[in-house]
């Protein structure tokens, strides 16, 4: 008994304190070995990148659990294999954005022209004409939905802070706003679609009805954001005002909402962006009409997103309407991907010159 | 009864502050503007159900050649259901890793870019997606779906024949690029949560990285993975126009995933039928515009259901 004791102590004297551990650089020896004979058998099997770039992939996530199972165990093998998997995973989902940005540009680009930004469809068959009364459209019903949901999103997201605190009107209201979130956009389409028909007879087309559906897609982002700033600010701010006698609508407006400006504006620009991109509401009731509308009263307005579905679908007697009207709705997409993304920069920029007044 | 002795001086004092017009205006405005909320959700409902009704009689010609509105509907919402789950199975392992990525593998710094730039991927309107499906992706896909046929022919997805890369899976693709920032984002933000505590005790016991995610992170998050796969589906059920671009449908059952026969998705087939729907067509649209509704309403609230039970356990 004594003596498997000592042996026991012995042993553990003899191990080193640390596990062995491959080298830092270990990871990148492994892949450059993996993707090298990798790239070894593509070229003696005549295989393109993506055949190269896949094999090494695969010959990696092998590779390296293999090299640690044997230096480090089967524990530290495992965790190099789902780091490497996890990591796998980020680079996966960039792809689609890459190929998708990538092609938007190089398609979208060469149809860029003064032609382009300056005149509408009217009158053209196929070939030539721009997408100015698209690009009007976009700007007048994305600006109507916006002046209908900011007031009523942020009054909201008042009431819930503010006034309502958990009582029961202020749950449901929560509640609705939760539903309203996960509104599909074409069934806020056709909640415009089936407004106008009883008011104005079968398949109306009206622009401010775009805004209308726009604005049911928007004002609940809108009271979500606005609502989680409300919550940040704190309660001193309120306190201090309210034991100065300041009545509580003017805390509201002087104190409350001032210190949460970056954060409501940040999300009434991003909830711009989201629904300017929208094209299923649009599509059923503001239309494709070929040329400039300004007046939202009256007739449909040709946008941008049901512009580049309507070309893209459209079809034509010779091959070189088809070519034109894809050009035309590659570079529609291209200059909505620019507004929106712009939107989104926007925010980020307005957010950071608003916020330093809330500390974070 | 000390509820009742700290109520009492508080109402007095509300008696003794002044009513001011602005308060009332202003909680006026707050509350209407509360009670409009309420009020498009109910117009919603209600104008999609009155707009119904009169499909439910429609038949033959005006039910676009189906028996009647539930014959007619029902291959639409197999199709929808059916993009949705292939979305989900694509997009949810994706989600969940890349979430991992932003909040426990990339350092701190990277991070935070890291999740704006998967912010981007959300920011892409659904119609370039859809543009971007049905120009490019389907022509990448096409050979990929060929070998499918070719080495897996014997399962029932991959019956084909392949002459078409606009197929329910290309749909499911697209659908998945786009729900997959939705999850992140939630993912990332249960993920987030998990108590330091927690994590820093299963390191400190020896545990590797991915032991302590495994027996820390996940079983913490887990209603909250759950309810943001719900979300996603949410938004999966729901879009359009990606799957009105992508998909070359022709309304049929089936569970071959790389062939030209495929189910429509309802809003796909609402979107490129509106133009032409004359007479009791168009309710029949709206009908199935309001059966999406339900069943997105339904996922949401499911999700939702899942979040707030997941927050009480703290």
């Amino acid at each position: 008994m004594a003596d498997l004791d000592k042996t026991a102590s012995l042993d553990r004297d003899l191990q080193p304190l640390t596990n062995p551990q491959l080298p830092a650089i270990g990871p990148v020896l492994a892949a450059v070995v993996a993707w090298g004979a990798a790239g070894l058998v593509a070229l003696l099997l005549g295989w393109n990148i993506a055949g190269w770039l896949v094999l090494g992939w695969v010959a990696f996530i092998v590779v390296l659990p293999a090299w640690s199972s044997a230096v480090e165990g089967k524990r530290s093998a495992i965790d190099r294999l789902v780091t490497s998997l996890v990591w796998s995973t980020f680079v996966i989902a960039m792809l689609p954005l890459i190929a998708v940005s990538w092609t938007v540009i190089e398609r979208g680009a060469p149809a860029f022209s003064v032609e382009f930004f300056t005149s509408d469809q009217s009158g053209v068959i196929g070939v030539g004409g721009g997408i100015l009364h698209a690009v009007i459209g976009t700007l007048v019903i994305t600006l109507i939905a916006t002046l209908i949901s900011v007031p009523v999103g942020i009054m909201a997201a008042v009431y819930l802070v503010e006034y309502g605190k958990g009582n029961r009107m202020s749950r449901i209201l929560t509640f609705l706003v939760d539903v309203m979130t996960g509104i599909p956009s074409i069934v806020a389409g056709l909640f415009a679609l089936a407004l106008f028909t009883l008011l104005l007879g079968p398949l109306p087309r009206l622009a401010i009805g775009g805004s209308i559906a726009l604005s049911v897609l928007m004002i609940p982002i809108v009271v979500r954001s606005t609502e989680e700033m409300l919550k940040l600010v704190s309660n001193e701010l309120r306190e201090g005002a309210y034991a100065l006698g300041v009545p509580k609508w003017r805390t509201i407006t002087k104190v409350v909402i001032p210190t949460a400006l970056g954060g409501i504006v940040t999300g009434a620009t991003l909830a711009v962006a989201r629904v300017a991109g929208e094209t299923a509401p649009l599509l059923l009731i503001a239309g494709t009409l070929r040329s400039v509308n300004w007046n939202p009263f009256e007739g449909g307005m040709a946008t941008l997103p049901v512009l580049i579905f309507s070309e893209a679908t459209k079809g034509g007697a010779k091959p070189e309407y088809v070519a034109a009207q894809l050009e035309r709705a590659w570079g529609a997409a291209l200059v909505l991907i620019i507004i929106v993304m712009g939107l989104n920069l926007l925010a980020r920029v307005v957010g950071a010159y608003f916020s330093p007044k809330t500390g974070r | 009864m000390s509820t009742s002795t700290e109520a009492e001086p508080q109402e007095q004092a509300a008696e003794r502050t002044p009513r001011r017009r602005g308060d009332a205006v202003f909680s006026g405005a707050a509350l209407g503007a509360g009670v409009l909320i309420m009020l498009a959700l109910a117009g919603v409902a209600i104008f999609l159900v009155v707009e119904s009704v009169p499909a439910l009689s429609a038949s033959g010609d005006q039910a676009y050649g189906a028996d009647n509105i539930v014959v007619y509907i029902w291959p639409l919402l197999y199709g929808t259901i059916l993009a949705a789950i292939i979305a989900l199975l694509i997009a949810t392992p994706l989600a969940v890793g890349v979430a991992l990525v932003i909040s426990h593998y990339a350092p701190r710094k990277i991070a935070r870019f890291l999740g704006y730039v998967i912010d981007l991927l959300a920011a892409v309107p659904s119609v370039v997606y859809g543009l971007w499906g049905r120009e490019t992706l389907q022509g990448w896909v096409f050979p990929i779906y060929q070998w499918l046929h070719d080495n897996l022919g014997f399962l029932p997805f991959f019956k084909g024949p392949v002459t078409t890369g606009r197929t329910i899976l290309t749909a499911g693709l697209v659908l998945a690029v786009m729900v997959l920032p939705i999850i992140t984002a939630l993912c990332r933000e249960v993920f987030a949560q998990t108590p330091v505590m927690h994590q820093e005790a299963a390191l400190a016991l020896g545990a590797t990285r991915w032991e302590m995610i495994r027996m820390a992170v996940f079983p913490y998050s887990r209603s909250g993975v759950v309810s943001s796969v719900m979300l996603g589906l949410g938004r999966a059920l729901g879009e359009t126009m990606a799957v009105a671009l992508v998909l070359s449908a022709s309304g049929v059952i089936t569970i071959n995933l790389i062939s030209s026969q495929n189910p429509s998705t309802i809003a796909a087939n609402i979107a490129l039928n509106y133009a032409n729907a004359s007479g009791t067509k168009a309710n029949v649209l709206i009908a199935g515009g309001l059966v999406l509704f339900v069943v997105t309403f339904a996922v949401n609230f499911l999700g939702r259901w899942l979040a707030t039970r997941g927050q009480v356990k703290e």
